[in-house]
This record gives structure tokens, sequence and C-alpha cells, in this order.
């Protein structure tokens, strides 16, 4: 018996392991994809030079970190069947179909446009490019789609029956990709990519004004991204709150563990903004909290009751501890990425945008936090849904494969070192290209002449700028 | 009239093949990297896979996924008894797939990401061979779960399949050189398809023989009369291509070569077919029973219907923009 605790445990240890892992690529990815479409069109569109050294700059980027989420998303392809067989088994049917599209729609959209988009530029026209780049950033985006749709159905499952065999059977499949969470769910992952993508841009460009404040394209790069962290940052709080609303009524516990309500309020509940769950006493210890403030958030309303977590089953609470905590830590970096956006914006309207050199800190300070939201997001909704994998109907524990302790702890083993090595590695190359000062021209990824070579790190000489697409199309 | 379950089982089939025909060579490519000197010789052989690689192995998230979704049952079994050769096969894709940005990106320590491309592509298809031994020599089922330990899949028969599967592999990258490239690079590759191409039909008569001996069930799908009248083109169809191919490499042909293994392919694939057809899970479990609802495999068919040919299409295009030697400028 201890043993098959260790090998559930052992189990979710690596899928939350590979998937957090894993994560970290797409958010970025996704918006990255986004605004090399933008760059390019806008160099198509003004024919300005920045923008095609801009496109060149990330795209070296994106090719990188494309890479690495290719690689560790297959992992979970798999994996699904390797550690959560039973899951498999009885959700394949809804899930399966799901993931299936997001293979046919987005995945090979993007397999199949990306070599054109990093190497093509000689090959193809500069429209059928453009095209290339766009069809890669909607593939990103229908990933998100379905992935999402499937992974709310996890959380809201709706638009099914259960077979003799213990199977989810689908009943309609549109009540199923739209169920109930999904549409906040994707506004909110696919802003915080955005946001995850502007804040390392914007670190960049900040990065590179602190070292050089008249460098054109570090200007481009830190300006967009500040606009479009003050655009999307305010709706990402907005959304965010739509999306809290949703869970509190579809999965009220969740809401409950995060807000740390272990007991009940019948005169409107605290916002409390600190203290220390004790999942054991049911309890939250060194409490600290706002009067009022939880009921009117939630119920908006002064002095709606809420119930808390003493009045459901304790065999059905999530781990409150992370829930909580995690939760603080997505919505205080939001609250910091709101707060650069709005100096950005202070600083723009009085002509120092580009001079300000506490901003620009500030801004590089700020550049991994994206990253970091996003990851205390997942974890605060997926281990808000324990202790279940489909929510309300097949627990965790239900859910894991047949497996030894020995066989899952050597695989978790094996996942730990060659992530943290392989892609430890891999950070270090994007730093090292982050490092490099954007230049004019900036030499891209296509072949001047095989082999295939980022002339940015190798010698002078591999750069040839008559070889530049643009260079003798555009005479410049 | 074909059911649902049958036709998509035909359908991973078809997802399936392309994987080990696309992924194929360019794992294959990985598998010979040790044989190819330092410089512009591995550069070039790894540019002519660089653009399509991602591609290539979309196609297996395809099948895995595209498994999962119709024969969810099978998914289940099979995953946890090829535990340890999946993982590793998804280790090693890991260490080849990064390869291919990192070799550039640090040419200080090029030698240490070649080596990863070539070990990690030598070992994923070693475990994908494995995969396939460990499937035909049986799995134990209890209930709707895999019954048996967590090493059943490491037999003699199973360690043949992974040897056979590298070296097929090499012989897909060997004639896709000869196809993309030319000079000693090609002279090279035209060495390698020969000796790939000896060793690959050994391989496949050692388990082609293997296999019929392995489950009753095999041997009567290949030996029942009158059945044997028909699986019996199967073999009598390789020695044919086999003997095209020596003739296609004795004319220095530069792209039968590569057409002629992906009918060696095509043609273990079919024989891998009558041996397991109607099962799923050799031996344990039938296609039908392990298929999804009715109202799963026909969602996904409207898309699948509808998606692959654009699939096709495209990647067809892609291909057809980075046509031609590598090394060569001029296409554009």
């Amino acid at each position: 018996m201890l043993d098959g605790i260790d090998a559930l445990l052992l189990a979710r240890v690596q899928f939350a392991f590979t998937v957090s892992f894993h994560f970290i690529f797409p958010a970025f990815t996704i918006g990255l994809a986004s605004y090399l479409a933008v760059l390019e069109g806008l160099w198509l569109w003004t024919g300005r030079t920045v923008f095609l050294d801009l496109f060149r700059y990330w795209v070296k980027i994106f090719a990188l970190t494309f890479a690495m989420g290719v690689v560790s998303g297959i992992v979970l392809s798999y994996q699904f069947g390797t550690n959560w067989s039973a899951f498999s088994d009885r959700a394949g049917p809804i899930v399966g179909p799901l993931m299936a599209y997001e293979v046919l729609t987005a995945f090979f959209l993007e397999a199949g446009f990306l070599g054109i988009m990093l190497f093509g530029m000689n090959r193809v026209g500069k429209g059928l490019h453009f095209t290339a780049t766009l069809m890669v950033a909607v593939g990103t985006l229908l990933s998100s789609f379905w992935v999402l749709a499937a992974n709310s159905w996890m959380h809201t499952p709706v638009g099914y029956s259960i077979s003799e065999a213990g199977q989810f059977v689908p009943e309609d499949w549109w009540q199923i990709v739209f169920n109930p969470s999904f549409p906040y769910r994707l506004v909110h992952t696919v802003l915080g990519a955005y946001l995850t993508t502007a804040l390392v841009v914007g670190a960049v460009g900040a990065w590179h004004l602190l070292r050089e404040s008249t460098n054109e394209r570090a200007r481009v790069m830190f300006s967009m991204a500040m606009g479009m962290l003050i655009v999307a940052a305010p709706i990402q709080v907005f959304v965010g709150d739509l999306h809290g609303l949703n869970t509190q009524e579809h999965q009220p516990v969740k809401v409950l563990a995060l807000e740390g309500h272990f007991e009940s309020h019948p005169n409107g509940a605290p916002l409390y903004l600190f203290g220390i769950p004790d999942q054991e006493a049911g309890t939250l210890r060194y409490a600290l909290g706002i009067p009022k403030l939880g009921s009117l958030i939630l119920h908006h309303s002064f002095d709606a009751p809420i119930e808390g977590l003493d009045t459901v089953p304790r065999e059905e609470w999530p781990p409150v501890a992370i829930v909580f905590w995690s939760f603080r830590v997505m919505v205080g970096l939001g609250l910091l990425m709101l707060a650069l956006g709005g100096l950005a914006l202070f600083a723009r309207w009085r002509g120092r945008l580009y001079d300000w050199r506490n901003l620009h800190r500030f801004a590089v300070a700020m550049g991994p936090a994206g990253f970091i939201a996003v990851l205390a997001g997942w974890v605060t909704t997926e281990v808000g849904r324990q202790p279940f994998t489909v929510y309300g109907m097949l627990r965790t524990a239900e859910s894991v494969s047949p497996l030894d302790a020995p066989a899952v702890a050597s695989s978790l083993i094996a996942f730990i070192v060659v992530y943290f090595a392989v892609f430890s590695v891999g950070t270090w190359y994007i730093f090292r290209l982050m490092a490099h000062l954007p230049v004019t021209p900036e030499p891209g990824l296509e072949p001047g002449d095989a082999p295939i070579r980022t002339a940015g790190i190798t010698p002078a000489p591999a750069i040839d700028p008559d070889r530049a697409i643009g260079a003798t199309k555009k005479g410049w | 009239m074909m059911d649902l379950p049958t036709l998509w089982a035909f359908i991973l089939a078809f997802a399936v093949f392309a994987y080990v025909v696309l992924d194929g060579f360019d794992l294959g490519i990985g598998i010979l990297f040790p044989t190819l000197q330092r410089g512009p010789e591995r550069d070039q052989a790894m540019n002519s896979v660089a653009p399509i690689w991602d591609g290539n192995e979309t196609w297996l998230v395809m099948g895995g996924g595209g498994l999962l979704a119709a024969f969810p049952l099978a998914y289940a079994i099979i995953m946890p008894a090829v535990y340890a050769p999946i993982i590793a096969m998804l280790l090693a894709l890991i260490f080849r797939g990064v390869a291919f940005e990192f070799r550039w990106r640090d040419p200080g320590h090029q030698w240490f990401w070649d080596l990863s491309f070539a070990s990690g592509s030598i070992l994923a298809a070693f475990a994908q061979g494995v995969t396939l031994g460990a499937l035909l020599q049986g799995i134990v089922v209890e209930g709707r779960q895999y019954g048996g330990g967590w090493w059943d899949w490491l037999s003699p028969f199973s360690l043949l399949t992974g040897v056979s599967v590298v070296i097929g592999y090499a012989l897909l990258g060997s004639t896709w050189l000869i196809m993309k490239t030319e000079g000693a690079l090609q002279e090279h590759a035209f060495r390698y398809a020969r000796i790939t191409g000896a060793g690959t039909l050994a391989a496949i008569a050692a388990v082609s023989l293997a296999t019929p001996f392995l489950e009753e069930a095999y041997y009567e799908r290949w030996f029942a009369w009158p059945h044997v009248l028909f699986t019996a083109q199967v073999p009598l169809l390789v020695v044919i291509i086999a003997g095209a191919f020596v003739l296609s490499l004795h004319r220095r042909n530069e792209r039968l070569p590569f057409l002629l293994a992906l009918a060696l392919f095509a043609m273990s694939m079919a024989g891998l077919g009558i041996s397991i057809f109607p099962d799923i899970v050799p031996g344990a479990v039938r296609i039908h029973d392990a298929a999804a609802p009715e109202s799963s495999l026909i969602f996904m068919l409207i898309g699948a219907g509808f998606l692959i040919p654009i699939i096709i299409a495209y990647t067809s295009y892609s291909y057809w923009i980075f046509r031609g030697k590598v090394g060569h400028e001029g296409y554009h």
C-alpha cells in the first residue's frame, strides 16, 4: 500500500515537473510568434529597416525557444499514457480528440511553416514569407485553443455520459469544447503569454538602453513592449477577475483554498492578504485580512456570507498552502506589471521613456516576472483542482498507471537531470543572444551560403551584409 | 464497407508510417553523423533536414495523440508496458532535437552537440525498435490495464527489432543524403547506402523469420491456406525491391535509392499489419474492443478527413521550397 502511494506521488511530481518546464517555452513563443508577425508586417508596411533588424534579432531567440518547446512537448503527449494510463483509458475519448485536433490544426501548421519562416527568406517572396510567419503565429494560438479546451473540460466537465466500462463518452462536442471555464481560461492564458513576451522584450530593450540609450532598435523594442504592457495588463486584471468569478461558480472549493477561507463567514468574509495555511488544523495562522473585502470581490456585496472549507469534506480539499501562495505570487506580479506599464506611460508622456534609467532597471528586473506569474497561475488552477483530475468525477489516485515506484522514480530522476542540463544550456544560449546588442543590418538565420549559420556568433567574415534579404532588393 | 474503428486503425497506421519514413531519414542522418567529417560534411547533412525535421517529428505526436484519441484502451495498456523504452526515446529526442539549434550557437562545444545529436538519434531509433518488438512479443493485460512488470519489454527479440530499426533508419538517412548532396559527401552516402541496405535486408529477414514463431496467431495469419497466396506477395515484393535497390545504387541513381528504401519500409509495415490485424494490442485486445466511442471517432474523422490532405499539401510545399542539393544557392 505504501508503494502505491509512493508511485502516485512520484507520478504527480513527474507530471508537475515536465508540464511546468514545458509550459515555460510556449508561454514565451505564443507571444513571440505574434510579435514577430507584427514586426514583419510593420517592416513590409513601412519599409523601415529597424523592424527587419528586430525581426531577425528575435527570430533567432524564437528558433531556440521553439525547439525546446517542441521536444519538451512531445514528452507530454506520451506521458498521459506512461504515467496516467487509467486517466487515458477513461477520459481519452474526450481529451484525446481535442489533443488530436491540436496536432492537426496547430502542430503541423507551425512545423510546416517554421522552416520557411526561419530559413526561407531567400527562397520565397516577401509576401509568402510573411504568410509563413503568420501561419506559425496562428498555429501557436490554435494550439492554446485546443489544449486549453481539453484542460478546461477537466476543470468543468460537461457534455458527456459515462459508459459501462467507466469511460467518459462524448455526447455534445460543442458543450465539451466551449465548456464553462474555457473562454475565461483561454483569454487569461493567452494574455498571460503576451504579457510574458512583452516583459522579456521590454527587459532586453531596457538592458540595451542602459548600455546605449541611443540604439534605435533597443528603443523601438522597449517602446513596443511597454505599449503592450499598458494595454494588456489592465485587461488581464479584469479578465482575471472574471475567471475568478467563473471558478467561484464552478469550483468553489478551489476559490476557498486560494483565499484561505478555512472557516465560514456568515456576515461577510475578509480578504486575507497574508497568513500561514495549516491544513492539519484547518485554520489560517497569523492571518492578516481586510474585513468584508473578500465578500465584496467574490459576491460584489460587503455582507455576502461565504461558507468555508469546514463545510467541505476533508478528502476533497486541495493542498491549501500551495494554492494560497501561488495565487498571491501571481496577483502580486500582475500588480507589478501594471505598475511598470503605468510608469512607462508616465515616462512616455514626460518624454523620458528612453533615458529614465530607474525605469529601465525596473523593466530588467521584471523580465522573468511573466514566466513566474504564468507558472504560479498554472499551479493555482491545477493544484486547486486536486484531488481530482476530472473535477468531481475522477480522482487523481484513480488516474495513475499500474507502475512500481522504482520505475517512476528512475524516470523522474532522468527527466530532472536531462531537463536541467539541456534546458539550462539552452537558456544560457538565449541569454547570450539577448546580451548581444541589436545591430543593423542584423544577421538572420538564412544560409548566406551553406551551412545555415547564425552569423551573430560566428566570426565576422560569415556576416555578409550584401546577402541580407532586402539589402539587395530594397537598395540599402 | 470499412467500419469506423478499422478506418481509424488505417489512419493511425498511415500516421505511424509517415512518422517512420519521415523522421526515419532525419534520425538516420543522426545515426550516420559519427561517420561524417566534422565541418562542412556534418553541416551539410544537418542543413538537409533542418527546415523539415520538426514537421517530421509532428507525426510522432499524431501517432501518440491519435492512439489516445481513437483507441484510448490500447494507449493505456501499451504505454506502461513499454515504459522504459518510451521514456528513453523521449529523452533521446530531446538531446537530438535541441542539437539542431544548439550546435550553431556554440562553436566551441559543437563536438558535444554533435555527439548529442548522434547518440540521441541512435537511442531514439533503438528505443522505437524495442517498443515494436515488445509489442509484437505480447503484453500481459489484466482487466483494462497493463498487468506485467517494468522489464517485460526486454528480450532478445526486442533487442533484434531495436537494432533493425537503427539500421533501417540509417539506410533512409544515407539514401536521403545521396539525393540531397553531391561530391565527397554523396560518395560517402553511396557507400553507407550499400552497407545499411545489406544490413536492412538482413534485419528484415531476421525479424520476419522470428515473428511467426512468437505467437500461434501470427503463424496462422501468414501461412494458413489459401491466405498464404496473398501474404506470400510481401516477401516476393521485398526481393524485387531489393534487386531494384542494388541496381539503382550500381547505376548511381540519385533519387531511386531513397524511393526504394521507402518501398522496403512500406513492405515491412504491410508485413506488420498482416501479423497484428485485427488486434491492436497483439494477442490481447482487438481493434474493435479498444476503440473510442463512435461520437469520438466521428468527431475526429471530420477533422482528419479535411485537415490531413491540407497538411500533406503544405508539408509537400515546404519540401519543395527546400528542394535541390544543399549547399547550392540559386533556387530563389
